[in-house]
């Protein structure tokens, strides 16, 4: 299955010096070529079944409780040819997930890799609790693991990635074999340079946009879920309240002669109509979910930002470094210095040199801008290879995000629909049975 | 059965009864009464109708005609409250509405009246109907003080409430069979001002009201020994209907809190779309969409929080208010039978005149009857009052509540009709691609 489909090693698309106009070119053909990769992925089927818990001894030594998730996979034409053969699976922890997932930052940094859900629940509902052992939450969260190895799946470059076929299918050993491959190092480097504070001079335009539509988008969908889940909030106290017609009705309909009928089918309709509000919260969290996953995006599209400017930023210093080399050469040639206009300091900081002791150094300074001018090119392509790959997997997350955010707001309308015709339907009945009052 | 009831309540009342003219109804046979005493505008000769007849025993007897006058046909009292008036005095500041009545009845001097009047002169009015008629079931007034909350007496809604309530408290006295014929509302309806005031002062002493007080007193510490059953049965009725009543206002109010929480959460809701819009290029226009319909949506709950507010809040607040009143009319026709059964004990027991208090003991006798069939009388018309106002009030709400939802429907239905024409567009540019 898996081994059969494209190559290992990461695809180097595109090349240095194009036009724009054979760059987008270039783009339209790799998002067929992502889209025949796609379609090679969906030789198999993926889901995140069941979730367990577990008891065991942690890195400390103390007994801990977690929750494992169980990862089930299957070849696709097995199922199209009549039979349903049973499911390879294993069982991961979220520790693992967050494990492959930072190995794959680190591994192809030009990537925007998907987010994983909530280590814990940030924003707490009205019926939830903020406990990593609710049910409610858990099931969440298997349903966020699916949708994080699918995209996985789905994505070109990832889905040929042999530690993310071993997470797939092979439970024991895994873990071993992903520090093996020395992300650990990387990963630490890594981890320096996001933090690190250095001023890059002259970043693509288009990455530091980037970064700030990410911040931007951070901040307002943040904003949109907390207002969100108090409306939700709200909205659940209201339908609830309306439980207590149902009591009431129910207790004077017993009083009254003419009215009881009307009053005590009124009482049910009240009660069904506060029982139906923990579906549409349900709801609710769903599409919730969707938006609180694009917010956990805009750190991959930061961490790539990041990136961009660190390869920038290294490209500078070393081009920078070049020129300084190249002018002490030409400071040595011409026995000039550009600093410094008097000649007496001039004499004092040089010296009497002898004419050899000039030449040594001038050949160290030649092979030393030599191999700065190696080291530039490197870099220099080095970034433009970052920027290529990486700017062609912005404009594939762009187009995903923009689709699937476009159909989580139809959703969300038609989950509006979907409650005012139960709140017409409700309203109705009721004033059916006023009227037999 | 020589004297009325008002001889024995209020014996210096002034400018009511005729003495002839009782006399005349008492000559009366039972079978007479049914006609001549009944609300049916065909049939009653208006010059027999004036203060006094209200009561009259006979006319108490009468109960199946309290059945027959609900509909509108028969009403020839229209009274408006409307119109309120702030006025500014060195001592205080106060409210009147104006009052317009239009009326066919004859024993009205003219057709139509407009006069001011203020709260205190609608409770001093309620006072003397229920003085009068201490078993009848007069409407409620609203609260004079609202004690939750610090609501200004002269904020707006405040005032509208409180003059719908007004509306509502008049309009059911002129309803009334028995309680519209009464002079105190008729001097209400048509004195000016200074009439008034006038008017107010007159009426039986200090000294006779206390009297009554007292007696009252006395007899509810005595406690009545043989209620009627029927009288049981209302009582428990009125006890549940009570806590029943107190307990839908108390959940109506809750609903309107919550509902006015989620509106003000729901206002800050919409304005995250818009901002996120101003970020993204090919999502703007659906991300404005649903700004817009989440605002859309603002508008509708407003309203329909308002219509609670309006319209089955008051309501089931005056019923509230209503059980208040029935407990009280059942306390006071306790009293007057405690008070009847209490003389005719003495009379086994005390070394008194006899005579003088076998008269007086008939009197209370006929006063207990006639309170009695007074409340029964009311009662079921009471009830069936209550029935056509919470049915209606619910109705009004239930209908309300569907409109909303059906307005939000539209507005969701919309956005997504406009969503739906989209996506061809986004088709045909993946399959050039």
């Amino acid at each position: 299955m898996m081994a059969d489909s494209g190559p290992e090693e990461i695809a180097v698309i595109g090349n240095t010096d194009l036009t724009s106009a054979e760059l987008e070119n270039n783009i339209k053909n790799t998002m067929v070529e992502i889209e025949k990769w796609t379609s090679l992925l969906r030789k198999m089927e993926i889901s995140v079944g069941e979730a367990e818990k577990r008891t065991g001894k942690n890195s400390v030594n103390m007994q801990e409780i977690y929750t494992v998730y169980l990862i089930e996979t299957r070849p696709v034409d097995a199922v199209t040819e009549g039979l349903i053969p049973a499911p390879d699976s294993l069982w991961r922890r979220y520790s693992e997930f967050e494990l492959l997932r930072n190995y794959l930052l680190v591994t192809y940094p030009f990537v925007v890799v998907a987010p994983l859900p909530e280590k814990r629940a940030e924003i707490v509902w009205h019926k939830l609790s903020a406990d990593n052992m609710d049910p409610d939450f858990v099931e969440r969260r298997r349903v966020g693991l699916e949708n994080f190895l699918l995209r996985l799946a789905s994505h070109p470059v990832l889905c040929n990635d042999k530690i993310f076929y071993i997470f797939l299918t092979e439970e024991k050993g895994w873990k071993e074999m992903v520090y093996e491959t020395g992300f650990q190092a990387k990963a630490d480097s890594r981890l320096k340079a996001m933090n690190a504070a250095f001023r890059v001079k002259n970043p693509d335009k288009r990455f530091t946009e980037l970064k700030h539509y990410s911040d931007e988008l951070q901040t307002v969908v943040s904003q949109l879920l907390r207002v969100q889940a108090r409306v939700a909030d709200r909205l659940y106290g209201v339908y609830k309240v309306h439980g207590n017609y149902g009591r009431v009705f129910s207790e004077w309909s017993a009083i009254e002669k003419e009215m009881g009928d009307g009053l005590q089918s009124a009482g049910h309709h009240m009660d069904a109509y506060a029982a139906s509000v923990d579906d549409i919260l349900e709801e609710e969290e769903h599409y919730a979910d969707q938006l609180k996953e694009y917010l956990f995006y805009t750190e991959a599209l930061r961490a790539v930002c990041r990136k961009h400017e660190l390869t920038q930023f290294e490209l500078e210093m070393a081009a920078q470094d070049l020129t300084s080399k190249k002018q002490q050469k030409e400071e040595l040639v011409t026995g000039t210095v550009r600093t410094f206009s008097l000649k007496g300091m001039t004499s004092k900081l040089f010296g009497q040199e002898t004419a050899e002791q000039r030449e040594a150094k001038l050949q160290v300074l030649e092979q030393q801008i030599e191999e700065g001018e190696e080291a530039v090119k490197e870099k220099n392509t080095e970034s433009n290879e970052f920027v290529k790959t990486a700017w062609v997997d912005i404009e594939r997350f762009k187009d995903q995000k923009d689709r699937d955010l476009k159909e989580a707001l139809i959703s969300y309308a038609i989950m509006q629909i979907s409650r005012c015709k139960k709140g017409i339907q409700v309203w109705t009945n009721a004033k059916e049975c006023f009227n037999k009052m | 059965m020589s004297r009325t009831i008002d001889d024995v309540v209020s014996p210096t009342q002034t400018n009511t009864i005729p003495a002839d003219i009782s006399g005349q109804m008492l000559d009366l046979d039972e079978d007479d009464d049914f006609e001549v005493f009944s609300k049916d505008s065909t049939l009653a000769d208006g010059s027999m109708f004036n203060a006094s007849m209200q009561t009259s025993p006979g006319s108490m007897v009468n109960q199946c005609k309290f059945e027959e006058d609900e509909d509108g046909d028969s009403k020839d009292i229209f009274i408006t409250v409307d119109n309120p008036e702030s006025h500014v005095t060195a001592i205080e500041t106060f409210i009147t509405y104006r009052v317009l009545t239009k009326t066919t009845r004859s024993e009205f001097d003219n057709s139509e009246y407009e006069v001011r009047r203020r709260y205190q002169d609608f409770h001093w009015l309620k006072g003397k109907l229920e003085e009068a008629h201490s078993t009848l079931i007069v409407h409620p007034l609203p609260e004079k003080f609202v004690v939750k909350g610090m609501v200004e007496r002269f904020n707006g809604d405040f005032i509208e409430t409180r003059r719908k309530a007004l509306h509502k408290f008049l309009n059911r006295i002129a309803d009334h069979p028995i309680l519209s014929c009464s002079e105190d509302f008729k001097v209400f309806l048509s004195a000016q001002a200074w009439e008034l005031t006038t008017y107010k002062k007159q009426g039986p002493g200090f000294l006779s009201r206390m009297g009554e007080t007292v007696r009252a007193v006395a007899n509810s510490v005595r406690g009545v020994k043989n209620r009627p059953e029927e009288f049981t049965a209302i009582q428990e009725y009125v006890e549940d209907f009570s806590n029943k009543i107190s307990s839908l206002d108390k959940v109506t109010q809750r609903i309107v809190k919550e509902q006015k929480e989620y509106l003000e959460e729901l206002k800050e809701y919409g304005p995250t779309y818009t901002l996120w819009s101003g970020s993204e290029e090919e999502l703007a226009e659906q991300l404005k969409g649903v700004a817009g319909c989440i605002e859309r949506c603002c508008q509708e709950t407003e309203e329909q929080v308002g219509h609670l507010s309006d319209t089955l809040v008051p309501v089931l607040h005056e019923y509230v208010l209503c059980a208040e009143t029935l407990k009280a009319v059942l306390r006071r026709r306790d009293n007057i039978q405690a008070e009847f059964e209490a003389k005719n004990e003495a009379l086994a027991t005390k070394k008194v005149d006899r005579d003088a208090l076998k008269v007086e003991i008939d009197k209370l006798e006929d006063r207990v009857e006639w309170a009695n069939n007074a409340l029964k009388g009311d009662w079921v018309r009471w009830q069936r009052s209550m029935r056509g106002d919470l049915k209606s009030a619910f109705l009004s709400t239930a209908e309300k509540n569907v409109d909303y939802y059906e307005k939000c429907l539209a507005v969701w239905e919309t956005f997504l009709l406009s969503q739906r024409t989209e996506p061809s567009e986004e088709t045909d540019r993946d399959n050039t691609s």
